[in-house]
């Protein structure tokens, strides 16, 4: 049986504005296909996203994949879906239920719907993909694989994709197969004319192409995170595979075979370390030794490197560590996101220890604060952590073009040549601070007078061990200091105002997108806000300025506990009073809608 | 841990190595252990080795883990680069070291605790990854800064200071060594510094990982009558696997009528070293183990090079890294420029 679209609650168009998803059945081959859609509509110069909602598991469980369009840039998450591809018998129900009123629902028509599940206020769309694959190919994984492109060759028709695009993408991704890419445009085309011929194309919601694609490229965080290693000069790389860090090695790895094999000659060396604990080890062995070394992980990891990191940041060791943050406590859900390590990172371990984080918002800064992340654990030679997520790591996201300057040079930070070690009547560890507290060090084999003794124990400035409180708090007091100078080397909070605006909303990382839309929704309610967005701790004093200049601020973060807003509140002295929080921690990347909702709720601006 | 500077006293008559150096250039901080320490022998014959292989004390670096052991790297090579890090992951803090650079001459000290308990998976992912250096376990069977608890060497029915007997099974260093392929292992005991000596310099000779278990006895709380790590134990229960031939010993034509064998290293030196039992081969894994367990079964403690295999590459070998350090790659050899990220992002449109 085929339903015929019986209803149609809204037939206004709705160009290059609007959200799909698509439900899928994870490990059956839909990933190609919904990626392939949404790079086809970044090419047509159209703003995009894709998010990718996946289960922890490699095949069977349900899986999602979100698609917004929207033209005037907002492409955080959206709730409100204008069409559903229910590709999954299992979540029928759900899916149906989430499609906004007046939407679509793309079904396999080769079997009915069970009746129950049909609304009266949307429009179902049947194809029979399995039938229309199953007539032209032979192998049973074949009709399985293809049935994805084949969802996609209608949505291509429904929603009016650029075919040319479409095309060449098919090309670039099999034309090296023939085979594969025959058998690929042949699906595609099967879902194409049977949509064109059977439904009416296309649909209100639909595409027209843009320019907003000049000098955007198409990247998740993880792979520019990489190439910031890269293009930073790391050598030494440790790691334990964890989800979802893993691709930022994977990236690093063939970026390293690509770029750094001269005749033969690795310029790196990768160790896939035994735990976390391990991988941390090698970094700060590597480090200590001279290396730009990082590690990729993410909060289980984080927990198991505690100890080293105390002991890096006592013993005043560079290390760059990126956390892919994941939904916790303990294992949590690994393949969902959230920003619940900020007060785990910002003081690991155990006695009194601070740390220096940066927060990247997008792929883009994911790049640039890899890079500066080096610099900052050289300069003030301690570990630096950069957390990004879930969302920005692992979904493609549209930024702008990447730039490099070749005239960078890497700080290395204070490391005293032979020269100026021999000019030295005697060489202190922990001597010689400069105006940012930051004490010289030397590399081991590098010239002989230099040697000193790394040790975790109470040390005096010269490195030396000892158990007098005088001369062990004049290391700790120098560590706070040096803490607090690295602030204003950290790139700065970047700040959205706007004209009346007497309420500040404040947000970290992957809470951009989402916090600048609602402002402008909060905006078009009379409800004007400032927005700043923190992207490194310790917070210089600009962050505080701008709490102090509101009366009502809202913290925005993605944890249950509010930790951004205890972080504000302990470091920069704030009156608790002030800050109300806006949590969502449910592990989906955040949206416009629920920081406009909890803002409008709090103010009582119903 | 506390550190006292030595007294330098001259003394006119001392030897000096192919660097003009003295004795005295390889000694550190005073130690802080307790009189009669086994681990103060091992650091005296670590000093004996380094000098008479004639390494720039500086071209050293000393890693170390926590514990008694632990510390025992201030107490020598003065002049080098010491890492004491944290409890058992000292193998960790060497592989990231040697992965920056290769050219200096790596000594990892550490103990039965650190290695065998909180750090015995470190140590043997270190083994795995063949890293070129030497590995010296300070073995005495007990944890002292703690006040006598068993180790996990401890062997089954070995008693501690109070009478109680060790229930569990140890843990040999070597035989875990040599069955996740180790490619260098042996066992000294420092109450025979003479036989330590070219044990730790043919480690320090090794192509990858040479792992020196040293049975190193504990004055305070595992010396006593009913302990199988003591002083008195291992002198009567010792068998040589090998012994040590000194160079300048005639080796004649057919050395293995005299059982001879000539272990070539790395470095291009050769080691030479007499099989004790008849027929003894330091090249066969499988007979290794074997000869290993069979004592073990007898009660003896097997010393000696037990096994070493010269062949096998390592990390930075397997990397395929540059000759010198990575970390003195010039960086505009490293990062690959604007013009080619600009190409590179292409493939992101």
């Amino acid at each position: 049986m085929t339903l015929k679209a019986v209803v149609r609650t809204e037939t206004r168009a709705r160009v290059n504005d609007f959200a799909i998803k698509l439900a899928n059945v994870n490990g059956t081959g839909s990933a190609s296909a919904n990626s392939l859609l949404m790079k086809a509509i970044f090419r047509m110069g159209i703003p995009v996203s894709g998010k990718n909602l996946f289960p922890s598991n490699i095949q069977g469980l349900p899986t999602w994949y979100e698609i917004r369009v929207n033209k005037d840039g907002h492409t955080s998450r959206a709730l409100d879906y204008d069409l559903m591809v229910t590709m999954n018998a299992q979540t029928y129900a759900a899916d149906i239920a989430e499609v906004r009123s007046g939407g679509y629902v793309l079904y396999d028509s080769t079997w009915p719907l069970p009746s129950e599940l049909l609304r009266t206020d949307v429009t179902f769309l049947g194809v029979p993909l399995a039938e229309l694959c199953a007539q032209q190919f032979e192998r049973p994984r074949d009709r399985l694989l293809l049935k994805n492109i084949c969802y996609a060759g209608a949505l291509v028709a429904l929603l009016g994709v650029d075919r040319d695009v479409i095309a060449t993408l098919l090309e670039e991704t099999f034309g090296g197969k023939p085979k594969l890419r025959d058998a690929n445009q042949l699906a595609l085309k099967l879902g194409f004319d049977y949509a064109s011929e059977q439904l009416t194309c296309p649909l209100p919601i639909h595409l027209e192409p843009m320019d907003a694609k000049e000098g955007n490229i198409l990247i998740d965080g993880n792979t520019a995170t990489a190439l910031g290693c890269l293009y930073a000069g790391a050598t030494v790389a440790a790691w334990y595979p964890i989800t979802p860090s893993t691709s930022v090695m994977d990236n690093f790895a063939s970026l390293c075979r690509r770029y750094r094999v001269h005749d033969g000659v690795h310029d790196y060396l990768i160790v896939q370390a035994e735990d976390e604990l391990a991988a941390l080890g090698m970094v700060v062995g590597a480090s200590w030794n001279g290396a730009r070394a990082f590690t990729a992980t993410s909060g289980p990891g984080i927990s198991l490197m505690n100890e080293l990191l105390g002991f890096a940041y006592y013993a005043e060791i560079p290390a760059v560590i990126v956390n892919v943050q994941r939904t916790g406590p303990s294992t949590g859900m690994p393949t969902r996101t959230q920003q619940a390590d900020l007060l785990l990172c910002a003081y690991a371990s155990h006695g009194d220890t601070k740390h220096v984080l940066l927060f990247p918002a997008n792929p883009a800064e994911c790049f640039d604060f890899a890079v500066k992340a080096f610099d900052l654990a050289e300069r003030f030679q301690t570990p630096v952590l950069m957390l990004s997520d879930l969302d920005i790591g692992m979904n493609d996201w549209v930024v702008p073009q990447l730039a490099w300057d070749d005239a960078f040079l890497p700080d290395r930070g204070r490391v005293l040549t032979a020269e100026e070690l021999h000019a030295l009547p005697r060489f202190n560890r922990y001597e010689d601070e400069d105006a940012e507290f930051v004490t010289p060090r030397t590399l081991p084999g590098a010239a002989p007078g230099g040697a000193y003794f790394v040790r975790g124990s109470g040390h005096d400035k010269r490195g030396a061990y000892t158990e007098v409180p005088d001369k062990y708090q004049e290391v700790v007091d120098r560590l706070a200091h040096k803490h607090t100078a690295a602030a204003l080397h950290l790139p700065a909070p970047v700040l959205h105002r706007r004209e009346g605006a007497r309420i500040g909303v404040v947000c970290i990382g992957s809470g951009d997108l989402a916090v600048r839309e609602a402002a402008e929704l909060l905006a078009a309610r009379d409800l004007p806000v400032d927005v700043m967005r923190v992207r490194g701790f310790p917070f210089p004093p600009s962050v505080r300025a701008f709490l102090d200049e509101h009366e009502i601020l809202f913290v925005v973060e993605q944890n249950r506990d509010a930790q951004l807003r205890s972080l504000l509140v302990l470091e920069t002295g704030v009156s608790t009073a002030r800050l109300h929080s806006v949590l969502v921690y449910g592990g989906f990347p955040l949206s416009a809608q629920q920081v406009v909702d909890s803002i409008v709720t709090q103010t009582g601006s119903e | 841990m506390p550190s006292i500077v030595k007294p330098l006293i001259p003394l006119a008559t001392l030897p000096r190595n192919d660097l003009g150096l003295t004795p005295r250039n390889y000694e550190g901080a005073m130690s802080t252990l307790c009189a009669g320490c086994g681990h103060d022998s091992v650091t005296a014959a670590l000093m004996q080795a380094l000098f008479e292989l004639s390494i720039p004390p500086y071209k050293v670096a000393k890693l170390s883990g926590i514990g008694c052991s632990s510390k025992t790297t201030a107490y020598f090579a003065g002049e080098a680069h010491g890492f004491n890090s944290v409890h058992g992951r000292m193998p960790t803090i060497a592989t990231g070291a040697i992965a920056a650079n290769r050219e200096l001459h790596y000594v990892g000290v550490s103990g039965d605790g650190d290695s065998l308990s909180i750090g015995l998976g470190h140590l043997a992912h270190a083994v795995r990854r063949n890293i070129r250096m030497l590995y010296v376990i300070d073995n005495n069977g007990v944890y002292g800064l703690t006040k006598g608890q068993f180790s996990a060497s401890a062997d089954i029915g070995s008693t501690s200071k109070k009478g109680e007997a060790n229930a569990f099974a140890p843990i040999d260093p070597l035989m875990l060594a040599l069955s996740i392929g180790a490619t260098f292992v042996a066992r000294g005991f420092s109450g025979d510094k003479e036989r330590l000596v070219p044990i730790l310099k043919a480690g320090l000779s090794h192509r990858g990982l040479a792992l020196v278990d040293v049975i190193s006895p504990c004055v305070q709380f595992n010396d006593h009558e009913g302990s199988t790590k003591s002083y008195l134990f291992v002198r009567e229960h010792e068998v040589s696997a090998t012994d040590f031939v000194e160079p300048r010993e005639t080796i004649v034509a057919h050395v293995p009528d005299q059982g001879v064998l000539a272990v070539p290293m790395h470095d291009g030196s050769q080691m030479h070293f007499r099989a004790v039992p008849a027929g003894y081969d330091p090249t066969d894994r499988a007979a290794a183990m074997h000869y290993l367990q069979d004592r073990h079964a007898q009660g003896e403690v097997v010393t000696g090079l037990v096994y070493a295999d010269e062949g096998v590459p390592d990390l930075h070998e397997l990397s395929g890294t540059p000759e010198g350090p990575l970390a003195a790659v010039p960086f505009d050899r490293l990062c690959p420029g604007a013009d080619e990220l600009a190409r590179l992002q292409d493939s992101f449109r």
